[in-house]
């Protein structure tokens, strides 16, 4: 069975669909791009996927034992955390928070596990610094490392290279790559950039109108050769 | 040394002492919320909530209810869900309509208050003045008041220890919280229910239009110089305690209204925390 399996979904705002006849499956150790325009409901479908909104019709089902609480999200940025007091190691342990159950207090083993994280996005020299003081490359490996913690199957990403100048951009796609490909995380992220999707995807959804097309990297470029808009 | 003996004295009475009690526990729960209120953006929320509250205990007064608590509890606690539900992303719209409940409860407790005098209300502008801006009855608390309120607030501090890394999670990153199956609407709920409380208490040593004061000013002194989020709760409950403590102080020395000399005091610290906060950043 399918890590997360969604049937004829169609997504929207109050009822008004904007995207429908989505229909996908996604495997362990996969990645997926979604792509779209703008206002295509990509997010929208992201958040729907996480469980945090509902689909308008249609369903999204998890399988392969992975529960809600397995994923792992990198948020677009809210507003609130641009000077937001906070220290790297702070933000990346409260990653584990979905792991503590019933105990109020992070133990060994959370520690260690943000630890890990840290040292897999390569910001353990970061580790006493204060977010806001961060370049935006650093923000976002910070954020990446958080949902890190949370997850050991699904990331997902919503637009996670935004604003970055072309250097972090690329050493963002390859730090997750590397943990798509090392961990067997599966990934999935929305993103406007298909140069990186042809280099990095094995499966691609396009999102918007009617009919929303899923398929695999090499049948979307044989296809379309790769171009979309 | 006139001075010293001076407070020596008030102090030996029991209702100084009382008051300085109440008046830092208050003053240490109001600013623990506030670090969540204030770096959540909702700064205004506590100060809405602080007009509603007085839109109530107008209505209390009128309608010559014993127990004014009784009343104004429960309306400020519902207003606080209210404005409190709702999602990071839809609540940014609200501040119009927290400017509107809150020059509008405002409004219609005063004009309650003057179409229906009754005894108790005959000096309906003394009365008014002091709700507005707290009062002497600080002064004069009973001994369940003072118990009440110890209870309460170590149930406040007691909450946010244990919630501490929830309360973290919330207030940085709600969309994430959610997403990874953190009951955001849960401590949601909590915070807005204590926070009401908390303004509820406030109100007899501030007044109901300062007591925004006493929520916000600590946290961003703290913001000031402190850059993690442990640190900032800490040495914002520091800050308010101290405040709370040498503001009645001083306007027992001075005789000065209580309420404003406690927030006089917050400003003072406030920008003496601005200062030290710039030459850090230089150094």
């Amino acid at each position: 069975m399918a890590q997360i399996k969604g049937t004829d979904v169609s997504v929207g705002y109050e009822k008004r669909i904007v995207a429908g006849g989505i229909n996908f499956e996604i495997n362990e150790g996969d990645y997926l791009y979604i792509v779209g325009e703008n206002g295509s409901g990509k997010s929208t479908f992201m958040k729907c996927v996480l469980g945090l909104e509902k689909p308008v019709s249609g369903s999204i089902v998890y399988g392969d034992g992975l529960k809600q609480k397995e994923i792992g999200y990198l948020p677009q940025q809210s507003y609130i955390q641009r000077d937001f007091p906070a220290t790297v190691s702070e933000i990346v342990i409260s990653g584990c928070l979905n792991k503590l159950g019933f105990r109020p207090f992070f133990g060994k083993k959370e520690k260690e596990r943000a630890k890990e994280a840290m040292e897999k996005l390569e910001i353990t020299d970061l580790a006493k610094r204060s977010y806001p003081e961060l370049s935006g490359g650093q923000q976002q490996r910070v954020l990446l490392a958080r949902a890190l913690c949370a997850t050991g199957k699904v990331l997902l990403l919503d637009e996670p290279v935004a604003g970055l100048d072309p250097y972090a951009q690329e050493q963002l796609y390859t730090l997750i790559y590397r943990i798509n490909k090392e961990e067997k995380i599966t990934i999935i992220m929305v993103s406007h950039d298909l140069e990186a999707a042809k280099k990095y995807a094995t499966h691609i959804l396009h999102i918007g109108g009617e009919k929303c097309v899923f398929c695999t990297k090499h049948e979307f470029i044989k296809e379309n050769g790769g171009c979309l808009f | 040394m006139s001075v010293l003996s001076t407070l020596a004295e008030y102090l030996s009475h029991s209702s100084v002492r009382n008051a300085l009690i109440v008046a830092t526990l208050i003053a240490l729960c109001a600013s623990l919320l506030g670090t969540t209120i204030v770096l959540k953006r909702l700064s205004f929320i506590g100060d809405g909530l602080s007009h509603v509250a007085f839109g109530a205990l107008c209505i209390a007064t009128v309608l010559s209810i014993s127990e004014k608590m009784f009343l104004v509890l429960p309306v400020t606690v519902l207003v606080a869900i209210i404005l409190m539900g709702g999602n990071d992303n839809k609540r940014i719209k609200g501040d119009a309509a927290i400017a509107m409940l809150s020059v509008g409860a405002l409004a219609l407790g005063y004009l309650l208050l003057n179409i229906f005098p009754n005894a108790k209300t005959g000096n309906v502008s003394g009365d008014v003045c002091s709700t507005l801006f707290g009062s002497t009855s600080i002064l004069t608390l009973s001994d369940a008041d003072v118990i009440m309120c110890i209870v309460l607030s170590i149930s406040v501090v007691l909450f946010f220890v244990v919630f501490y890394n929830r309360i973290f999670s919330v207030t940085f990153d709600e969309n994430f919280a959610s997403a990874t199956g953190i009951r955001c609407n849960l401590y949601r709920l909590l915070i807005s229910v204590i926070i009401a409380v908390v303004i509820v208490l406030s109100m007899q040593l501030v007044g109901s239009l300062l007591i925004s004061a006493l929520i916000v000013f600590p946290v961003l002194s703290a913001e000031r110089i402190f850059r993690s989020f442990f640190s900032v709760v800490l040495s914002s409950g520091v800050i308010g305690i101290f405040c709370a403590f040498t503001g009645i102080i001083a306007s027992i020395l001075f005789s000065t209204p209580t309420g404003a000399t406690v927030v006089c005091v917050n400003v003072l610290v406030f920008a003496i925390c601005v200062v030290v906060g710039k030459i850090i950043r230089k150094g």
